[in-house]
């Protein structure tokens, strides 16, 4: 039987706030345990949550970039379980009235473009950190993560495979990036995921029971978990058996899925509407201001890229997956830059070099109105092609202007054909078999010969005179 | 007289004269504590020292010409509010050594209008009760009859006020915890409207419920504590933006033409003869005040306490669900997570606290949420909109506070239902979150007194304050002394 998977993701993305949700803590990552909290936070006896409104146009936002539909009249609700690292002994989130709803966004996969559903957006505040290192037979717990803004963005059961969901997960980080509404880091969870997983007949309407996979913390692992997932359940079914209802956990090191508990032992949350916290109405005029002041999203910028550019498709959202990269490449097309030429050389070189020291673009050396200094150098015949990288490296490398570099270096393109015609000659007076295999018909070697050529030149000698000339003595 | 049988307003005026001091105010009250506490027993913790240095303190201030409202006057705090440096335990075991680094809103105002804080007095566990038999520590009692029960869940501080170990107080109120105490001990006390009052730093039992609000010995005072505590605060989203009049300006006003509601439900079978006398008589002497009784009715009133007891004990399960060892208060050990939590809570809450948890979990599960807290929610609306519509004709309305004067220790500790029925004519006004007052009306031939409930508007506490204290004027009932 042939298989299909069905795959809904529930994401976290940890919201930018300067402030937690309901108190005036900072939100700082990585700082001494419990050195940012407050008796709000960590749940005292008799203080009670404001809302951080900042958090709720963080939500607005997102909200508005996928399409959603922001609800007049939203609330919080709590979720009530009992653990060492939620001081309340709930969490407060939404659960009737979230947010956001009925929002969509559109990935791109083998070259085909699709739309996947976003059910809801709500806001929760994040629970702490339970630290079983170190603490003998107890744990320690660290508060200072609760109370840390959430959004979890809930996808429609659109997604038909891995691939897709790892597609998805990179178009909703590159949104919620283009915002500023989260800094998108999987590593350390400000942005991680539960993926629904489900298979069903290929054909079959009804969907299959769905399994939840918990801790996946990367995009690799997004594919790798689902992927595993799928073939278990697929195993599962073909072997006679039924996929129970279930949450699974991701075990990264085993690349494999365990169960953590069934569907029986799965919590009571008691959800209620929270009585401490008013309902939320949105006023129109509100979020019209906040669509107002929306960044042009990835999307927008790729059209406009492909249109305005003459980019491919493929060029364009490559480029546009960050808003700082696409706004690298503005700033040099802007500098004269050639749109083609700039698109290979920032996505070629310059990611290449970046990548290696896991810098961002932000912090690159090279600024784009060198870069667009460095194509004219090119365009003028002043260096070759090929020498450019060398000088792109040395850019890179020193953060110097190129022609200062090609003048330091001697690196002007060698333009003068009599200067070129010496080096010619000189090659096919010292290379006579290869003239003679050449001439017999071996075409394969005027590669040979441009090599040869190049290397006496130190690869200064302009490379469309070399071949020219060398066509013409070798007639 | 002696200064710590006289009220806030009286006490001000002489402090205002130099006719006395804080210090002295404040030894004339510590005096009377010491006299009276061990057969009373209102206070959990008495903060001697604090008061005295706090009085002195205010001697200094006032000598400079720096005077406040409340400078000088010994006031005391149930202990379900945060002090400061101060324990604070709502009566629990589990909180018994608990110390809050923060002070609630209600307290930081009177302590900017230089009260003098006398100690925190006793309640049921986290205010679910009666009778402050509930308290994890010990019983108060009536001071017009030791044997009896002050009524609760503010039973310390309405004790307290009535038995004179101290000016004034401020209680609680989330199913008639200020005006059942209040009655039972012949003082007043006022539930404000929600909203009116910030709950910061007052610890939860049920969130859309809970209102703080004063105990006074006489109407005027409790317009002055309301003055302090009344007003919006950005700490609690709850608290309303509605502008704070003052509401000592209403006081003394006549009352002719007021229309008075009389709600047919109220005057029921079971409620005690001398208690329907009282209140009749009461309806008698408004009449010669100049108002208007309107028959009104309250169709919904029946299913008020069982609405009541699912929403506020479904809320009470999620709020006290922090108390579990981790953090703060009593810890049990236990021989792994689960154990130290289920050892913690089961040693350190009281039996009724354990049971309305339950109750609570239960009405909030899965599968029983739509049949209890969903279906509990809107006969709250209808019973909002019972008191919408009979406003609509009548500016008060009247009932008795509660249908029996005070009943013995032990009465009813065995039947919790026959106890939840002491709040059967108080609970509708906290769902319906409008504000009521409880005055003293009257006294049963044994001596013990009677409540009379007036309940207004949302927001019109004025109006409520102006009628109480026109039958105080009118009436004797609020200068007479427990025998102590």
């Amino acid at each position: 039987m042939k298989w299909e998977a069905v795959i809904g993701l529930e994401v976290h993305a940890q919201m930018l706030t300067a402030a937690k949700i309901f108190c005036g803590c900072p939100t700082t990552f990585g700082n001494e345990p419990n050195s940012q909290t407050c008796q709000i936070c960590i749940g005292m006896p008799g203080v009670l949550p404001v809302l951080n409104r900042k958090a709720l146009e963080f939500a607005v936002r997102t909200g508005l970039a996928t399409d959603c539909t922001i609800s007049k009249y939203s609330r919080f609700a709590r979720k009530n379980y009992f653990y060492p690292d939620l001081p309340k002994g709930y969490q407060i989130s939404q659960f009737e009235n979230p947010i956001c709803e009925h929002g969509h966004i559109e990935i791109m996969v083998d070259n085909e473009l699709k739309r996947i559903g976003i059910t809801r957006i709500h806001m929760e505040e994040d629970a702490g950190k339970n630290i079983h290192e170190g603490a003998g037979p107890y744990s320690f717990v660290d508060l200072n993560r609760t109370g840390v803004p959430l959004m979890e963005i809930v996808s429609e059961p659109d997604l038909r495979s891995p691939k897709e969901a790892v597609e998805y997960m990179k178009k909703l980080r590159s949104i919620v990036r283009y915002l500023g509404v989260c800094d998108g880091n999987l590593e350390q969870g400000s942005f991680r995921c539960d993926a629904n997983v489900s298979i069903r007949p290929v054909g079959q309407e009804e969907f299959g029971t769905r399994a939840e996979v918990k801790n996946i913390n990367s995009f690799r692992y997004v594919e790798k978990a689902i992927e595993y997932e799928i073939k278990r359940q697929i195993k599962v079914v073909e072997g006679g058996g039924k996929v129970i209802q279930e949450t699974r956990l991701w075990d990264a090191g085993r690349g494999i899925t365990e169960s953590m508990r069934s569907k029986e032992e799965a919590h009571d949350y008691r959800y209620f509407p929270e009585p401490d916290l008013v309902p939320i109405m949105v006023e129109q005029s509100w979020v019209d201001e906040i669509r107002a002041s929306l960044p042009e999203l990835p999307d927008a910028k790729k059209q406009r890229f492909v249109s305005d550019f003459g980019l491919t498709d493929c060029d364009a959202e490559l480029l546009t997956s960050e808003r700082t990269t696409a706004a690298w490449f503005e700033r040099a097309v802007k500098a004269n830059g050639q749109p083609k030429a700039v698109a290979n050389w920032v996505m070629g070189d310059l990611m290449k070099l970046l990548n290696e020291e896991n810098r961002s673009i932000e912090d690159c050396p090279i600024r784009p109105q060198q870069l667009a200094a460095m194509l004219q150098l090119i365009d003028k015949g002043t260096i070759s092609g090929k020498i450019a990288k060398t000088v792109f490296d040395e850019m890179y490398k020193t953060g110097r202007d190129a022609d200062e570099i090609v003048k330091e270096k001697g690196l002007v393109q060698i333009s003068d054909s009599s200067e070129i015609e010496k080096i010619v000659d000189d090659i096919i007076a010292k290379s006579p078999k290869e003239v003679e295999r050449f001439k017999a018909g071996d075409e394969k070697l005027i590669g040979f010969f441009v090599g040869q050529a190049m290397k006496a030149s130190k690869g200064k000698a302009n490379p469309q005179m070399l071949n020219e000339l060398l066509k013409k003595k070798l007639a | 007289m002696e200064l710590y049988r006289k009220g806030i307003a009286e006490l001000s005026e002489m402090l205002r004269k130099h006719e006395t001091s804080s210090k002295e105010i404040t030894v004339s009250v510590l005096d009377r504590i010491d006299k009276v506490e061990d057969r009373i027993r209102a206070y959990v913790t008495l903060t001697r020292d604090a008061a005295l240095s706090m009085a002195d303190n205010i001697d200094r201030d006032t000598a400079t010409g720096n005077r406040k409202t409340l400078s000088g006057i010994p006031i005391a705090i149930k202990d379900n509010m945060c002090t400061k440096g101060i324990a604070t335990t709502c009566s629990s075991k589990i909180l018994q050594n608990f110390v809050p680094p923060y002070e609630s809103t209600a307290t930081t105002r009177l302590f900017e209008q230089g009260y003098v804080l006398t100690g925190k007095t006793n309640l049921d566990e986290f205010a679910m009760g009666s009778s402050t038999e509930n308290s994890g520590f010990h019983t108060t009692s009536n001071p017009w009859d030791i044997e009896r029960i002050p009524g609760g869940s503010s039973g310390g501080s309405a004790a307290a006020v009535a038995a004179d170990e101290c000016i004034a107080a401020l209680g609680s109120d989330t199913g008639g915890s200020i005006r059942q105490p209040a009655a039972l001990c012949g003082v007043v006390g006022l539930k404000p409207t929600y909203g009116r009052v910030s709950r910061y730093g007052l610890v939860a039992f049920a969130s859309s419920l809970d209102q703080i609000g004063p105990i006074t010995k006489n109407v005027k005072d409790a317009a002055i504590l309301m003055n302090i505590i009344a007003g919006n605060d950005p700490m609690d989203s709850t608290s309303a933006s509605v502008p704070v009049p003052d509401f000592t300006a209403s006081i003394g006003r006549d009352i002719k033409g007021l229309k008075i509601g009389i709600p047919k439900e109220y005057f029921i079978e079971g409620i005690d003869p001398e208690v329907n006398a009282a209140v009749q008589a009461a309806i008698r002497q408004y009449e010669a005040l100049g108002a208007v009784p309107v028959a009104v009715t309250l169709p919904h009133s029946d299913y008020a306490i069982a609405t009541y007891y699912v929403l506020a004990t479904s809320e009470a399960s999620s709020n006290l669900a922090r108390y579990d060892g981790v953090k703060y208060g009593f810890r049990a050990e236990g021989k792994d997570l689960i154990d130290m939590y289920m050892q913690t809570r089961a040693r350190g809450f009281g039996p009724e606290v354990k049971r309305r948890i339950m109750l609570g979990t239960y009405t909030l599960s899965s599968g029983y949420y739509d049949a209890y807290y969903k279906k509990a929610q809107q006969v709250r609306t209808l019973l909002k909109q019972d008191f919408e519509e009979a406003f609509k004709t009548v500016d008060l309305i009247l009932t008795p506070t509660t249908p029996t004067a005070a009943f013995k220790k032990g009465e009813k500790t065995d039947d919790p239902l026959q106890m939840y029925l002491a709040d059967i004519f108080t609970i509708s006004v906290n769902l319906a979150g409008v504000p009521a007052i409880s005055i003293p009306c009257g006294y049963t031939s044994n001596n013990l007194p009677i409540g009379l409930q007036l309940i207004g508007r949302h927001f019109e506490e004025e109006k409520l304050l102006q009628a109480a204290h026109a039958y105080e004027q009118a009436t004797d009932w609020h200068k007479r002394k427990p025998d102590l």
